[in-house]
């Protein structure tokens, strides 16, 4: 007994040694956010102190981060929708048909380094203005949250009970009836999975909006991003600007941690 | 309208292996095929934003100009530097957590939670964090070099160190994912290998050197070519860290691609980098693809 204890002991420890690590730079940086500049660079870091607002009233106010909240929000929301209507219907076919090189087609998006079509969509959206409008932003990230959807979204198929589309067909439901009344009511669990993750691309997407957004579209990762042009660098803000941002995506995990793990470790698990 | 209804239907149903994935397909050509094919065609000219009247057809002139430029070199090789030393890491540390991790014990889910959030947090915030961790003069990497009795570093100023520096951050990044793979791969171990071990009096030694990673070698295959794939293909971490400096020290593929097009604006040069790019990742991600195939096949 006390061996299985002393065991216990060993084994939490080794726990801690493991985990402090990864959770210590976000720890960090949350602390941080509500320090002035004077105190983030102080050494030995200070863990007690009289916790201020200044940074994130500066950011809200002085830096709109309303604004770019709100962009980010509406482009991640809306390329994670359209993700979903585009990529659900192909995903069931892909499924059910084995259409493999339909899947592989799509999946080289996936692999592909998202700069192979970066300067091709700048050249052509300046022609056509569209720079820095929604419609851009929003296609561009669908370019990643597409192929997820339809990754995710096809291993979960294939595993989903094929009898049940067979007695709806022999009750003379149509396959397009299929898909709506049976097979996505099923594939809520895959739909969760597929749709967190895209959010989350879409949310953190650097590149593609650093190269075809400007004032009016500007998203969180470029507007974080600016706060190194300034000849001296805030910490403090670009603290609170890091929490602001990162908040949403720790929050989704906290909620869904089953999904989240489940995307992103899937095509491992299986084929 | 009854009519029209229903036969539209019919058609659906009975060509519904077209028309479902269409709109998919279609949207992938126009942002994925299409710019594909136009950046061939720019990679044969001389089109450069800031030279008016450029963008005439020269050959390959821009292939073989790339061929011999030192840059382009550079920047292949901290490519695969940096992604073998990142990777590589990942993998001997992801595993070793992963068999530390692997019993049921209470709070095993809150790990979990905690190993996923430097995965899901937004890299470039990440980036700049690290930043001023690895600032030399008022960071607290230095600081805790100078209580640990070491020399103190310039990290991401210092040609040497920038790219095991940013490597250290996407080793942050990742490591739990390795974790979260191997661990769903031990789960699925069989247990009759280690019954039998254990009358044959193996010592823990043993079985895991004979058992245990034999048998978790498919899966450990399959996160290390995950995670080629994407840290070949890593921007943002090094974009806000460093943008490829001091000089051209952390200057991988796709940080010169980006800044031939989007510093300079030589679209033409820029497009025959990305090419290569293009080139590179498929081919490796292809042949790692077709090496954890012929890996499976065997077990």
């Amino acid at each position: 007994m006390k061996r299985k204890l002393y065991q216990d002991i060993r084994f939490y420890i080794a726990v801690l040694i493991v985990i402090i690590p990864f959770l210590f730079p976000l720890v960090w940086i949350i602390v941080s956010s509500f320090k002035t500049q004077s105190q983030i660079i102080t050494m030995p870091p200070e863990w007690i102190f009289t916790p201020t607002l200044e940074n994130y009233k500066s950011v809200f106010v002085e830096n709109k981060f309303g604004k770019f909240l709100f962009n980010s929000s509406l482009i991640a929301v809306l390329s994670t929708l359209f993700s979903l209507i585009l990529g659900l219907p192909a995903a069931y076919t892909i499924a059910r048909f084995k259409q493999k090189s339909l899947g592989v087609f799509i999946l080289v998006a996936r692999l592909m380094p998202g700069i192979s079509f970066l300067i091709p969509w700048y050249i052509i959206f300046s022609k056509i203005g569209m720079t820095d409008t929604f419609t851009a932003l929003i296609a561009s990230h669908m370019l990643v949250g597409l192929p997820l959807v339809v990754w995710i979204m096809v291993n979960f198929i294939d595993d989903l009970p094929y009898e049940l589309e067979e007695s709806a067909k022999v009750d003379g439901c149509t396959r397009q009836g299929t898909f709506m009344r049976i097979i996505l009511p099923l594939s809520k669990p895959g739909i969760m999975t597929a749709s967190t993750l895209t959010f989350m691309f879409s949310w953190n997407n650097f590149m593609f909006s650093l190269a075809l957004s400007a004032d009016r579209t500007k998203t969180l990762p470029i507007a974080i991003y600016n706060f190194v042009s300034y000849a001296e660098i805030s910490w403090g803000r670009v603290m609170a600007a890091a929490v602001i941002i990162i908040a949403p995506a720790i929050i989704i995990t906290m909620l869904f941690q089953r999904y989240v793990i489940k995307g992103l470790t899937m095509g491992a698990v299986k084929g | 309208m009854n009519q029209f209804f229903r036969r539209s239907n019919d058609f659906v149903d009975r060509n519904i292996q077209w028309i479902f994935p269409l709109p998919a397909v279609l949207f992938v050509l126009i942002m994925m095929a299409f710019p594909v094919i136009f950046t061939f065609g720019v990679s044969m000219t001389d089109w450069s934003m800031t030279v008016p009247g450029s963008g005439h057809f020269i050959g390959l002139k821009n292939y073989v100009n790339m061929l011999k430029d030192q840059r382009f070199y550079n920047s292949v090789w901290l490519t695969f530097y940096f992604t073998i030393l990142a990777v590589g890491v990942e993998t001997v540390l992801g595993v070793a957590i992963a068999l530390v991790l692997n019993r049921e014990f209470i709070g095993k889910n809150v790990v979990k939670t905690i190993l996923l959030l430097p995965m899901v947090t937004t890299p470039v915030a990440i980036g700049l964090a690290w930043t001023l961790f690895y600032e030399p003069t008022i960071g607290l990497g230095n600081y805790m070099l100078k209580i640990l009795g070491l020399p103190t570093s310039k990290w991401l100023a210092s040609n040497a160190a920038v790219i095991p520096s940013i490597a250290l951050v996407d080793i942050w990044e990742w490591t739990p994912m390795v974790i979260l793979i191997a661990l769903a791969g031990l789960a699925g171990l069989p247990v009759e290998p280690y019954e039998s071990a254990v009358v044959d009096g193996a010592k823990p030694f043993q079985i895991l050197r004979y058992i245990t990673l034999p048998l978790l070698m498919p899966t450990i295959l399959i996160a290390v070519v995950l995670r080629c794939i994407d840290a070949f293909k890593t921007f943002d971490i090094i974009y806000t860290m460093t943008r490829g400096g001091p000089g051209h020290s952390s200057e991988t593929l796709n940080i010169y691609a980006y800044s031939l097009g989007f510093g300079y604006f030589h679209f033409g040069s820029a497009s025959s980098v990305l090419l290569a790019l293009f080139a590179i990742v498929m081919g490796s991600s292809l042949l790692m693809l077709w090496m954890r195939k012929l890996g499976s096949d065997r077990i």
